[in-house]
Protein backbone atom coordinates (compact mmCIF):
# COMPACT_ATOMS: atom_id res chain seq x y z
CA UNK A 1 0.00 0.00 0.00
CA UNK A 2 2.87 2.10 -0.12
CA UNK A 3 2.10 3.13 -3.44
CA UNK A 4 -1.05 5.24 -2.46
CA UNK A 5 -0.36 8.85 -1.65
CA UNK A 6 -3.91 8.79 0.07
CA UNK A 7 -6.26 6.21 0.82
CA UNK A 8 -9.70 6.33 2.64
CA UNK A 9 -10.67 2.88 4.40
CA UNK A 10 -14.25 2.79 5.20
CA UNK A 11 -15.11 6.66 5.99
CA UNK A 12 -17.98 7.51 7.22
CA UNK A 13 -19.40 10.98 8.21
CA UNK A 14 -23.18 11.49 9.91
CA UNK A 15 -23.98 15.05 10.39
CA UNK A 16 -26.52 15.71 13.22
CA UNK A 17 -26.56 12.26 14.09
CA UNK A 18 -28.87 10.94 16.29
CA UNK A 19 -31.78 13.75 15.45
CA UNK A 20 -34.42 14.22 12.79
CA UNK A 21 -31.38 15.93 10.53
CA UNK A 22 -29.25 13.37 10.84
CA UNK A 23 -27.48 12.98 7.09
CA UNK A 24 -24.77 10.77 6.17
CA UNK A 25 -22.80 12.78 4.05
CA UNK A 26 -20.05 9.86 4.27
CA UNK A 27 -21.01 6.38 3.99
CA UNK A 28 -18.87 3.79 4.27
CA UNK A 29 -16.92 5.30 1.70
CA UNK A 30 -13.35 4.18 0.41
CA UNK A 31 -11.01 5.65 -2.00
CA UNK A 32 -7.35 4.99 -3.27
CA UNK A 33 -5.09 7.48 -4.47
CA UNK A 34 -2.03 7.28 -6.57
CA UNK A 35 1.04 9.31 -6.55
CA UNK A 36 1.02 11.92 -9.06
CA UNK A 37 -2.93 11.39 -10.00
CA UNK A 38 -5.07 14.20 -11.28
CA UNK A 39 -8.79 13.00 -10.10
CA UNK A 40 -12.01 15.13 -10.84
CA UNK A 41 -15.00 14.68 -8.55
CA UNK A 42 -18.23 14.89 -9.62
CA UNK A 43 -21.56 14.90 -7.82
CA UNK A 44 -24.88 16.74 -7.35
CA UNK A 45 -25.46 19.10 -4.67
CA UNK A 46 -25.24 17.28 -1.32
CA UNK A 47 -23.13 14.39 -2.66
CA UNK A 48 -20.93 15.10 -0.02
CA UNK A 49 -18.08 16.23 -2.31
CA UNK A 50 -17.26 18.86 0.54
CA UNK A 51 -17.27 16.88 3.47
CA UNK A 52 -14.69 14.58 1.61
CA UNK A 53 -12.38 17.29 1.15
CA UNK A 54 -12.76 18.45 4.84
CA UNK A 55 -12.22 15.12 6.11
CA UNK A 56 -9.59 14.85 3.94
CA UNK A 57 -7.80 18.42 5.17
CA UNK A 58 -8.98 17.25 8.68
CA UNK A 59 -11.72 20.35 9.50
CA UNK A 60 -14.38 17.52 9.36
CA UNK A 61 -14.10 15.24 12.48
CA UNK A 62 -15.03 11.55 10.76
CA UNK A 63 -17.28 8.94 12.54
CA UNK A 64 -15.64 6.07 11.53
CA UNK A 65 -12.70 4.85 9.15
CA UNK A 66 -9.39 5.61 8.68
CA UNK A 67 -7.38 8.52 6.49
CA UNK A 68 -4.01 7.76 5.05
CA UNK A 69 -1.55 10.32 3.67
CA UNK A 70 1.76 9.48 2.75
CA UNK A 71 1.93 5.93 4.26
CA UNK A 72 0.36 8.38 7.84
CA UNK A 73 -2.76 7.44 10.11
CA UNK A 74 -4.05 11.37 9.86
CA UNK A 75 -7.52 10.16 10.58
CA UNK A 76 -7.37 12.07 13.86
CA UNK A 77 -5.03 15.33 13.08
CA UNK A 78 -6.51 18.51 13.09
CA UNK A 79 -6.32 21.16 9.97
CA UNK A 80 -3.47 22.76 10.78
CA UNK A 81 -1.67 19.64 10.91
CA UNK A 82 -2.99 18.68 8.19
CA UNK A 83 -1.35 21.77 6.57
CA UNK A 84 1.94 19.81 5.94
CA UNK A 85 0.91 17.59 3.19
CA UNK A 86 -2.36 19.46 2.14
CA UNK A 87 -3.06 22.35 0.21
CA UNK A 88 -6.26 24.23 -0.41
CA UNK A 89 -8.11 25.95 -2.80
CA UNK A 90 -11.95 26.92 -1.68
CA UNK A 91 -14.73 27.90 -3.73
CA UNK A 92 -15.12 31.69 -2.91
CA UNK A 93 -11.60 33.77 -3.62
CA UNK A 94 -12.10 35.36 -0.36
CA UNK A 95 -11.77 32.59 1.48
CA UNK A 96 -8.07 31.43 0.17
CA UNK A 97 -6.38 34.76 1.29
CA UNK A 98 -5.97 37.21 3.60
CA UNK A 99 -7.33 39.83 2.35
CA UNK A 100 -6.11 42.81 4.98
CA UNK A 101 -2.49 41.52 4.70
CA UNK A 102 -0.27 42.38 1.03
CA UNK A 103 0.02 39.85 -1.61
CA UNK A 104 3.58 39.45 -0.37
CA UNK A 105 2.73 38.55 3.11
CA UNK A 106 0.10 36.11 1.71
CA UNK A 107 2.65 34.47 -0.43
CA UNK A 108 4.81 34.41 2.59
CA UNK A 109 2.06 33.14 4.73
CA UNK A 110 1.73 30.29 1.88
CA UNK A 111 5.37 29.44 1.68
CA UNK A 112 5.49 28.71 5.56
CA UNK A 113 2.35 26.20 5.03
CA UNK A 114 2.94 23.47 7.26
CA UNK A 115 6.70 24.60 8.37
CA UNK A 116 7.53 26.16 11.91
CA UNK A 117 6.98 29.57 12.18
CA UNK A 118 9.59 31.20 14.54
CA UNK A 119 10.53 34.96 15.49
CA UNK A 120 12.29 35.24 12.18
CA UNK A 121 11.60 38.55 9.86
CA UNK A 122 8.80 37.19 7.42
CA UNK A 123 9.07 38.81 3.99
CA UNK A 124 12.74 38.99 3.90
CA UNK A 125 14.11 40.64 0.57
CA UNK A 126 15.04 37.04 -0.83
CA UNK A 127 11.84 36.40 -0.78
CA UNK A 128 10.37 39.17 -2.03
CA UNK A 129 12.71 38.35 -5.48
CA UNK A 130 11.39 35.20 -5.69
CA UNK A 131 7.57 36.20 -5.10
CA UNK A 132 7.91 38.86 -8.11
CA UNK A 133 9.57 36.09 -10.41
CA UNK A 134 6.69 33.49 -9.51
CA UNK A 135 3.78 36.40 -9.64
CA UNK A 136 5.00 36.43 -13.85
CA UNK A 137 3.81 33.32 -14.19
CA UNK A 138 -0.10 34.68 -13.77
CA UNK A 139 0.58 37.33 -16.22
CA UNK A 140 -2.02 39.70 -14.26
CA UNK A 141 0.93 42.46 -13.33
CA UNK A 142 0.94 41.25 -9.83
CA UNK A 143 4.43 41.29 -9.77
CA UNK A 144 4.13 45.28 -9.43
CA UNK A 145 1.86 45.05 -6.41
CA UNK A 146 3.59 42.94 -4.16
CA UNK A 147 2.41 45.50 -1.22
CA UNK A 148 -0.88 45.98 -1.81
CA UNK A 149 -3.50 44.67 0.26
CA UNK A 150 -5.29 41.74 -1.12
CA UNK A 151 -8.71 42.88 -0.68
CA UNK A 152 -8.28 45.27 -3.63
CA UNK A 153 -7.96 42.29 -6.29
CA UNK A 154 -10.72 40.99 -8.79
CA UNK A 155 -12.29 37.64 -8.02
CA UNK A 156 -10.25 36.10 -10.69
CA UNK A 157 -6.79 37.49 -9.71
CA UNK A 158 -7.39 36.27 -6.06
CA UNK A 159 -7.90 32.91 -7.10
CA UNK A 160 -5.27 32.83 -9.34
CA UNK A 161 -3.15 34.18 -6.41
CA UNK A 162 -4.20 31.41 -4.41
CA UNK A 163 -3.78 28.58 -6.29
CA UNK A 164 0.13 30.15 -7.13
CA UNK A 165 0.55 29.85 -3.31
CA UNK A 166 -0.32 26.07 -3.17
CA UNK A 167 2.50 25.61 -5.46
CA UNK A 168 5.54 27.50 -3.44
CA UNK A 169 5.89 24.93 -1.06
CA UNK A 170 4.26 21.83 -3.57
CA UNK A 171 1.80 19.67 -1.12
CA UNK A 172 1.77 15.96 -1.17
CA UNK A 173 -1.86 16.45 -1.87
CA UNK A 174 -4.43 19.68 -3.75
CA UNK A 175 -7.46 19.73 -2.89
CA UNK A 176 -10.08 22.23 -5.00
CA UNK A 177 -13.52 22.46 -4.32
CA UNK A 178 -14.79 24.22 -6.93
CA UNK A 179 -12.68 26.90 -7.24
CA UNK A 180 -13.46 28.77 -10.38
CA UNK A 181 -17.46 28.56 -9.35
CA UNK A 182 -17.56 31.82 -8.34
CA UNK A 183 -16.02 33.09 -11.48
CA UNK A 184 -16.95 34.19 -14.67
CA UNK A 185 -16.73 31.71 -17.01
CA UNK A 186 -13.76 33.49 -19.15
CA UNK A 187 -11.61 33.95 -15.60
CA UNK A 188 -13.14 30.54 -14.77
CA UNK A 189 -11.42 28.99 -18.03
CA UNK A 190 -8.09 31.12 -17.45
CA UNK A 191 -7.52 29.85 -13.83
CA UNK A 192 -8.80 26.23 -14.88
CA UNK A 193 -5.61 26.10 -17.38
CA UNK A 194 -3.58 27.74 -14.75
CA UNK A 195 -4.21 24.90 -12.11
CA UNK A 196 -3.55 22.28 -15.21
CA UNK A 197 -0.47 23.96 -16.15
CA UNK A 198 0.66 23.74 -12.19
CA UNK A 199 -0.79 20.25 -11.79
CA UNK A 200 0.96 18.89 -14.14
CA UNK A 201 4.38 20.67 -13.57
CA UNK A 202 4.75 20.04 -9.88
CA UNK A 203 3.38 16.83 -10.99
CA UNK A 204 0.89 17.20 -7.84
CA UNK A 205 -1.63 14.83 -6.52
CA UNK A 206 -5.04 16.19 -6.96
CA UNK A 207 -8.62 15.76 -5.88
CA UNK A 208 -10.48 18.37 -8.06
CA UNK A 209 -14.26 19.13 -7.28
CA UNK A 210 -16.34 20.46 -9.93
CA UNK A 211 -19.88 20.54 -10.74
CA UNK A 212 -18.97 21.27 -14.70
CA UNK A 213 -19.19 17.24 -16.33
CA UNK A 214 -16.96 18.67 -19.53
CA UNK A 215 -14.16 20.17 -17.16
CA UNK A 216 -14.34 16.79 -15.11
CA UNK A 217 -13.55 15.12 -18.45
CA UNK A 218 -11.48 17.03 -19.83
CA UNK A 219 -9.01 17.57 -17.00
CA UNK A 220 -7.13 14.60 -14.90
CA UNK A 221 -6.55 11.06 -15.50
CA UNK A 222 -9.52 10.12 -13.24
CA UNK A 223 -12.90 11.26 -12.53
CA UNK A 224 -14.82 10.06 -9.57
CA UNK A 225 -18.66 10.44 -9.14
CA UNK A 226 -20.46 10.75 -6.02
CA UNK A 227 -23.74 9.74 -4.78
CA UNK A 228 -25.30 9.93 -1.24
CA UNK A 229 -21.83 9.48 0.26
CA UNK A 230 -20.65 6.47 -2.18
CA UNK A 231 -19.02 6.24 -5.10
CA UNK A 232 -20.90 5.90 -8.35
CA UNK A 233 -18.54 5.37 -10.47
CA UNK A 234 -14.73 5.53 -10.44
CA UNK A 235 -13.06 5.38 -14.41
CA UNK A 236 -9.54 6.33 -15.41
CA UNK A 237 -7.43 5.88 -18.08
CA UNK A 238 -8.48 5.42 -21.61
CA UNK A 239 -11.86 4.82 -20.38
CA UNK A 240 -12.20 7.94 -19.19
CA UNK A 241 -10.60 9.62 -22.26
CA UNK A 242 -13.67 8.02 -24.45
CA UNK A 243 -16.41 8.81 -21.96
CA UNK A 244 -18.67 11.85 -23.07
CA UNK A 245 -21.25 13.97 -21.19
CA UNK A 246 -24.31 12.59 -23.35
CA UNK A 247 -23.00 8.72 -21.78
CA UNK A 248 -23.10 10.29 -18.01
CA UNK A 249 -26.39 12.16 -18.51
CA UNK A 250 -28.01 8.52 -20.07
CA UNK A 251 -26.63 6.49 -17.48
CA UNK A 252 -26.74 9.09 -14.19
CA UNK A 253 -28.94 11.21 -15.22
CA UNK A 254 -31.49 10.76 -12.53
CA UNK A 255 -28.87 11.27 -9.97
CA UNK A 256 -27.33 14.12 -11.87
CA UNK A 257 -30.52 16.46 -11.36
CA UNK A 258 -29.34 20.28 -11.28
CA UNK A 259 -26.33 22.64 -11.49
CA UNK A 260 -24.25 19.40 -12.84
CA UNK A 261 -26.71 18.94 -15.49
CA UNK A 262 -27.50 22.47 -16.22
CA UNK A 263 -23.85 23.01 -16.93
CA UNK A 264 -23.06 20.83 -19.93
CA UNK B 1 -4.72 75.77 27.85
CA UNK B 2 -0.86 75.40 27.95
CA UNK B 3 -0.77 74.18 31.25
CA UNK B 4 -3.29 70.79 29.88
CA UNK B 5 -0.70 70.36 27.42
CA UNK B 6 1.85 68.51 29.85
CA UNK B 7 -0.53 66.15 32.17
CA UNK B 8 -2.45 65.40 28.25
CA UNK B 9 1.10 63.94 27.14
CA UNK B 10 2.23 62.26 30.23
CA UNK B 11 -1.04 60.46 30.45
CA UNK B 12 -2.08 60.11 27.22
CA UNK B 13 1.58 58.61 26.59
CA UNK B 14 1.47 56.43 29.54
CA UNK B 15 -2.31 55.15 28.50
CA UNK B 16 -0.88 54.79 25.30
CA UNK B 17 0.23 51.55 25.84
CA UNK B 18 -3.10 50.08 27.09
CA UNK B 19 -4.47 51.53 23.62
CA UNK B 20 -1.62 49.32 21.65
CA UNK B 21 -3.25 46.37 23.97
CA UNK B 22 -6.23 47.21 23.04
CA UNK B 23 -5.31 47.64 19.30
CA UNK B 24 -3.90 44.01 19.03
CA UNK B 25 -6.70 42.40 20.19
CA UNK B 26 -9.66 44.81 18.86
CA UNK B 27 -7.75 45.06 15.56
CA UNK B 28 -5.54 42.81 14.60
CA UNK B 29 -6.84 39.49 16.37
CA UNK B 30 -10.35 40.85 15.68
CA UNK B 31 -11.21 39.42 19.07
CA UNK B 32 -13.06 41.90 21.44
CA UNK B 33 -11.06 41.42 24.39
CA UNK B 34 -12.62 43.11 27.81
CA UNK B 35 -10.08 41.29 30.15
CA UNK B 36 -8.52 44.83 29.85
CA UNK B 37 -10.76 46.32 32.36
CA UNK B 38 -9.14 43.80 35.29
CA UNK B 39 -5.35 43.42 34.13
CA UNK B 40 -4.90 46.75 34.40
CA UNK B 41 -5.56 47.03 37.79
CA UNK B 42 -3.92 43.82 37.93
CA UNK B 43 -0.29 45.38 36.75
CA UNK B 44 -1.06 48.45 39.48
CA UNK B 45 -1.97 45.85 41.83
CA UNK B 46 0.89 43.26 41.60
CA UNK B 47 3.36 46.09 41.27
CA UNK B 48 2.83 47.62 44.38
CA UNK B 49 2.43 44.89 46.37
CA UNK B 50 5.98 44.18 45.86
CA UNK B 51 6.95 47.80 46.35
CA UNK B 52 5.45 48.22 49.10
CA UNK B 53 6.89 44.50 50.37
CA UNK B 54 10.42 46.03 49.27
CA UNK B 55 11.20 44.55 46.27
CA UNK B 56 12.62 47.04 43.77
CA UNK B 57 10.47 49.05 41.52
CA UNK B 58 11.86 47.14 38.05
CA UNK B 59 11.70 43.49 39.23
CA UNK B 60 8.04 44.64 40.16
CA UNK B 61 7.23 46.20 37.05
CA UNK B 62 8.20 42.98 34.97
CA UNK B 63 6.31 40.51 37.12
CA UNK B 64 2.89 42.84 37.24
CA UNK B 65 3.72 43.08 33.21
CA UNK B 66 3.96 38.69 33.29
CA UNK B 67 0.84 38.31 35.23
CA UNK B 68 -0.81 40.30 32.72
CA UNK B 69 0.18 37.91 29.92
CA UNK B 70 -1.06 35.32 31.97
CA UNK B 71 -4.73 37.14 32.62
CA UNK B 72 -4.73 37.46 28.66
CA UNK B 73 -3.71 34.17 28.09
CA UNK B 74 -6.22 32.97 30.04
CA UNK B 75 -9.21 34.77 28.81
CA UNK B 76 -7.62 32.98 25.58
CA UNK B 77 -8.19 29.41 27.21
CA UNK B 78 -11.50 30.41 28.04
CA UNK B 79 -13.07 31.36 24.39
CA UNK B 80 -10.83 28.66 22.47
CA UNK B 81 -10.48 25.77 24.78
CA UNK B 82 -13.65 26.06 26.59
CA UNK B 83 -15.68 27.32 23.72
CA UNK B 84 -17.09 30.46 26.19
CA UNK B 85 -18.63 33.71 23.62
CA UNK B 86 -15.37 35.73 23.77
CA UNK B 87 -17.20 38.94 25.13
CA UNK B 88 -18.07 36.19 28.06
CA UNK B 89 -14.64 34.91 28.64
CA UNK B 90 -12.66 38.81 29.04
CA UNK B 91 -15.67 39.64 31.29
CA UNK B 92 -15.65 36.64 33.11
CA UNK B 93 -12.08 37.22 33.45
CA UNK B 94 -12.47 41.01 34.05
CA UNK B 95 -14.52 39.99 37.28
CA UNK B 96 -12.28 36.71 38.23
CA UNK B 97 -9.60 39.66 38.73
CA UNK B 98 -11.48 42.07 40.49
CA UNK B 99 -11.01 39.65 43.25
CA UNK B 100 -7.92 38.60 42.73
CA UNK B 101 -6.81 42.58 42.93
CA UNK B 102 -7.94 42.78 46.36
CA UNK B 103 -6.18 39.48 47.26
CA UNK B 104 -3.14 40.64 45.82
CA UNK B 105 -3.25 44.15 47.77
CA UNK B 106 -4.87 42.67 50.70
CA UNK B 107 -6.92 46.00 50.61
CA UNK B 108 -8.25 48.42 48.07
CA UNK B 109 -5.92 50.72 47.92
CA UNK B 110 -2.38 50.48 48.67
CA UNK B 111 -0.27 54.14 48.72
CA UNK B 112 3.56 53.70 47.58
CA UNK B 113 4.16 57.77 48.51
CA UNK B 114 7.37 56.77 50.59
CA UNK B 115 8.06 54.12 48.43
CA UNK B 116 11.10 53.84 45.83
CA UNK B 117 9.77 53.52 42.20
CA UNK B 118 10.57 53.61 39.08
CA UNK B 119 10.20 57.29 39.03
CA UNK B 120 12.16 58.20 42.29
CA UNK B 121 15.53 58.84 40.27
CA UNK B 122 13.67 61.01 38.19
CA UNK B 123 12.09 63.29 41.32
CA UNK B 124 15.55 63.66 42.69
CA UNK B 125 16.75 65.55 39.34
CA UNK B 126 16.97 68.95 39.96
CA UNK B 127 13.89 70.14 38.25
CA UNK B 128 10.36 69.61 37.37
CA UNK B 129 9.50 66.29 37.48
CA UNK B 130 7.28 66.88 34.27
CA UNK B 131 9.43 66.34 31.48
CA UNK B 132 11.57 63.44 32.10
CA UNK B 133 8.35 61.50 32.97
CA UNK B 134 6.84 62.33 29.71
CA UNK B 135 10.68 61.07 27.78
CA UNK B 136 9.92 57.85 30.01
CA UNK B 137 7.03 57.29 28.65
CA UNK B 138 7.32 58.49 25.50
CA UNK B 139 10.20 56.21 25.14
CA UNK B 140 8.32 53.55 26.71
CA UNK B 141 5.55 53.98 24.01
CA UNK B 142 7.65 53.60 21.17
CA UNK B 143 9.60 51.00 22.63
CA UNK B 144 6.12 48.75 22.55
CA UNK B 145 5.03 50.35 19.44
CA UNK B 146 8.48 49.34 17.73
CA UNK B 147 8.12 45.97 19.24
CA UNK B 148 4.50 45.02 18.12
CA UNK B 149 5.29 46.47 14.60
CA UNK B 150 8.17 44.22 13.96
CA UNK B 151 6.45 41.10 16.03
CA UNK B 152 3.68 41.42 13.21
CA UNK B 153 5.93 41.25 10.94
CA UNK B 154 7.70 38.43 11.91
CA UNK B 155 6.52 34.43 10.50
CA UNK B 156 4.83 33.87 13.56
CA UNK B 157 3.33 37.50 13.55
CA UNK B 158 2.19 37.26 9.65
CA UNK B 159 0.05 33.58 10.92
CA UNK B 160 -1.14 36.26 14.36
CA UNK B 161 -2.45 38.64 11.83
CA UNK B 162 -4.08 36.01 9.52
CA UNK B 163 -5.59 34.42 12.45
CA UNK B 164 -8.32 37.69 12.80
CA UNK B 165 -8.02 38.29 9.35
CA UNK B 166 -8.92 34.92 7.51
CA UNK B 167 -8.76 32.33 10.28
CA UNK B 168 -9.64 29.47 8.10
CA UNK B 169 -7.51 29.94 5.44
CA UNK B 170 -4.31 30.53 8.18
CA UNK B 171 -5.46 27.25 9.63
CA UNK B 172 -5.24 25.71 6.39
CA UNK B 173 -1.85 26.78 6.07
CA UNK B 174 -0.47 25.41 9.34
CA UNK B 175 -1.38 27.53 12.27
CA UNK B 176 -3.24 26.54 15.36
CA UNK B 177 -5.40 29.65 15.56
CA UNK B 178 -6.03 29.20 19.25
CA UNK B 179 -2.87 28.96 20.45
CA UNK B 180 -1.75 32.19 18.17
CA UNK B 181 -5.12 33.56 19.64
CA UNK B 182 -3.95 33.02 23.38
CA UNK B 183 -0.75 34.27 22.67
CA UNK B 184 -1.85 37.37 21.52
CA UNK B 185 -4.35 38.45 24.09
CA UNK B 186 -1.12 37.20 26.70
CA UNK B 187 0.99 39.87 24.81
CA UNK B 188 -1.72 42.69 24.93
CA UNK B 189 -3.01 42.17 28.68
CA UNK B 190 0.70 42.17 29.24
CA UNK B 191 1.22 45.96 27.83
CA UNK B 192 -2.08 46.82 30.02
CA UNK B 193 -0.66 45.41 32.87
CA UNK B 194 2.71 47.28 32.87
CA UNK B 195 0.95 50.38 32.03
CA UNK B 196 -1.07 49.43 35.09
CA UNK B 197 2.20 49.35 36.78
CA UNK B 198 3.65 52.47 35.58
CA UNK B 199 0.50 54.23 36.24
CA UNK B 200 0.33 53.44 39.91
CA UNK B 201 3.85 54.04 40.47
CA UNK B 202 3.27 57.26 38.74
CA UNK B 203 -0.03 58.83 40.48
CA UNK B 204 1.69 57.23 43.64
CA UNK B 205 -1.24 54.84 44.25
CA UNK B 206 -2.48 51.31 43.62
CA UNK B 207 -6.49 51.13 43.14
CA UNK B 208 -8.64 48.67 42.91
CA UNK B 209 -10.93 50.38 40.83
CA UNK B 210 -8.37 52.08 38.35
CA UNK B 211 -9.18 49.75 35.67
CA UNK B 212 -12.98 50.94 35.25
CA UNK B 213 -14.09 52.07 31.84
CA UNK B 214 -10.64 51.58 30.45
CA UNK B 215 -11.57 49.29 27.32
CA UNK B 216 -14.02 52.49 26.53
CA UNK B 217 -11.11 54.82 26.95
CA UNK B 218 -8.54 52.92 24.79
CA UNK B 219 -11.09 52.11 21.64
CA UNK B 220 -11.53 56.18 21.60
CA UNK B 221 -8.33 56.74 21.40
CA UNK B 222 -8.05 54.08 18.93
CA UNK B 223 -10.91 55.47 16.95
CA UNK B 224 -9.86 59.10 17.11
CA UNK B 225 -6.41 58.14 16.27
CA UNK B 226 -7.33 56.17 13.08
CA UNK B 227 -9.91 59.34 12.17
CA UNK B 228 -6.61 61.49 12.46
CA UNK B 229 -3.78 58.10 10.62
CA UNK B 230 -6.15 55.88 8.54
CA UNK B 231 -4.79 52.75 9.60
CA UNK B 232 -3.48 51.20 6.38
CA UNK B 233 -0.26 49.12 7.48
CA UNK B 234 0.57 47.88 11.08
CA UNK B 235 3.06 50.45 11.66
CA UNK B 236 -0.06 52.81 11.03
CA UNK B 237 -2.42 50.97 13.09
CA UNK B 238 0.06 51.54 16.32
CA UNK B 239 0.62 54.63 15.10
CA UNK B 240 -2.78 55.74 15.51
CA UNK B 241 -3.40 53.65 18.97
CA UNK B 242 -0.51 55.97 20.39
CA UNK B 243 -1.11 59.33 18.74
CA UNK B 244 -4.84 58.77 19.51
CA UNK B 245 -4.16 58.09 22.96
CA UNK B 246 -2.53 61.32 23.37
CA UNK B 247 -5.65 63.36 21.23
CA UNK B 248 -7.88 61.56 23.99
CA UNK B 249 -6.39 62.72 26.73
CA UNK B 250 -6.25 65.95 25.78
CA UNK B 251 -9.48 65.99 24.26
CA UNK B 252 -10.53 65.32 27.88
CA UNK B 253 -8.28 67.71 29.73
CA UNK B 254 -9.78 70.46 27.68
CA UNK B 255 -13.09 68.94 28.44
CA UNK B 256 -12.54 69.35 32.27
CA UNK B 257 -11.03 72.78 31.68
CA UNK B 258 -14.50 73.64 30.01
CA UNK B 259 -16.28 72.40 33.27
CA UNK B 260 -16.43 69.33 32.44
CA UNK B 261 -17.02 66.99 35.95
CA UNK B 262 -14.51 63.88 36.30
CA UNK B 263 -17.52 61.88 37.55
CA UNK B 264 -19.22 62.35 33.76
CA UNK B 265 -15.81 61.46 32.21
CA UNK B 266 -17.21 58.04 31.49
CA UNK B 267 -20.00 59.22 30.24
CA UNK B 268 -18.78 61.95 28.14
CA UNK B 269 -16.36 58.67 26.64
CA UNK B 270 -18.91 56.16 25.90
CA UNK B 271 -20.88 59.08 23.83
CA UNK B 272 -18.36 59.45 21.96
CA UNK B 273 -17.51 55.93 21.24
CA UNK B 274 -21.15 55.18 20.35
CA UNK B 275 -21.30 58.75 18.09
CA UNK B 276 -17.88 56.86 16.12
CA UNK B 277 -19.43 53.53 15.87
CA UNK B 278 -22.72 54.89 15.26
CA UNK B 279 -21.89 57.33 12.12
CA UNK B 280 -21.46 54.48 9.70
CA UNK B 281 -24.63 52.64 10.03
CA UNK B 282 -27.15 56.30 10.40
CA UNK B 283 -25.00 57.11 7.00
CA UNK B 284 -26.16 54.15 5.63
CA UNK B 285 -23.22 52.09 5.30
CA UNK B 286 -23.82 48.16 5.64
CA UNK B 287 -19.72 48.40 6.77
CA UNK B 288 -19.29 47.40 10.27
CA UNK B 289 -16.72 49.78 12.09
CA UNK B 290 -15.46 47.12 14.34
CA UNK B 291 -15.30 43.35 12.50
CA UNK B 292 -14.74 40.76 15.12
CA UNK B 293 -15.13 37.34 15.71
CA UNK B 294 -17.51 35.26 17.27
CA UNK B 295 -20.27 38.31 16.75
N1 LIG C 1 -21.80 21.25 8.87
C1 LIG C 1 -22.86 20.50 8.47
N2 LIG C 1 -23.89 20.28 9.30
C2 LIG C 1 -24.94 19.54 8.90
N3 LIG C 1 -25.05 18.97 7.70
C3 LIG C 1 -24.05 19.16 6.82
C4 LIG C 1 -22.90 19.94 7.16
N4 LIG C 1 -22.06 19.94 6.10
C5 LIG C 1 -22.67 19.22 5.15
N5 LIG C 1 -23.85 18.74 5.57
C6 LIG C 1 -24.75 17.87 4.81
O1 LIG C 1 -24.02 16.79 4.32
C7 LIG C 1 -24.38 16.50 2.97
C8 LIG C 1 -23.18 16.60 2.08
O2 LIG C 1 -22.80 17.96 1.98
P1 LIG C 1 -21.57 18.46 1.12
O3 LIG C 1 -20.40 17.59 1.40
O4 LIG C 1 -21.40 19.90 1.36
O5 LIG C 1 -22.09 18.20 -0.36
P2 LIG C 1 -21.51 18.69 -1.74
O6 LIG C 1 -20.25 19.44 -1.51
O7 LIG C 1 -21.33 17.45 -2.53
O8 LIG C 1 -22.57 19.54 -2.34
C9 LIG C 1 -25.48 17.50 2.62
O9 LIG C 1 -26.71 16.87 2.80
C10 LIG C 1 -25.31 18.59 3.61
O10 LIG C 1 -26.56 19.18 3.90
MG1 LIG D 1 -19.70 21.46 -1.97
Amino acid sequence: MAEYMLALNGVTKIFNKGTQDEKRALDNFSLEVEKGDFITIIGSNGAGKTTLLNAIAGTVETDQGQIIVNDQDVTKWHDFQMARFVSRVFQSPTMGTAGEMTIEENLCMAELRGKRRGLKWGVTKSRRLRYKEVLKVLDLGLEERLKQAVGLLSGGQRQSLTLLMTTLAPPKLLLLDEHTAALDPRTASKVLDLTDTMVRENRLTTLMVTHNMNHALKYGNRMVMLHQGRIQLDIQGDEKKKLTVAEIVAKFGQTLKDETLLSC
Amino acid sequence: MLNIIPISLEQGLAYALVALGIALTFRVLAFPDLTVDGSFPLGGAVAARLIFDGMDPVTSTLIATAAGFVAGYLTGIFATKFKINSLLAGILMMTILYSVNLRIMGRANIPLLNQPTLFTPMESLNMSRDLPVIIFFLVIALVCKFAIDVFLHTEYGLGLRATGDNEEMIRSLGVNTDAATNFGLGVSNAMVALAGALIAQDQGFSDVGMGIGMIVAGLASIIIGEALIKPTTVVRLTLAAAFGSVVYRFIIALGMRMGLAPTDLKLATGVMVVIALAIPAIRGQREKKLNLRGM
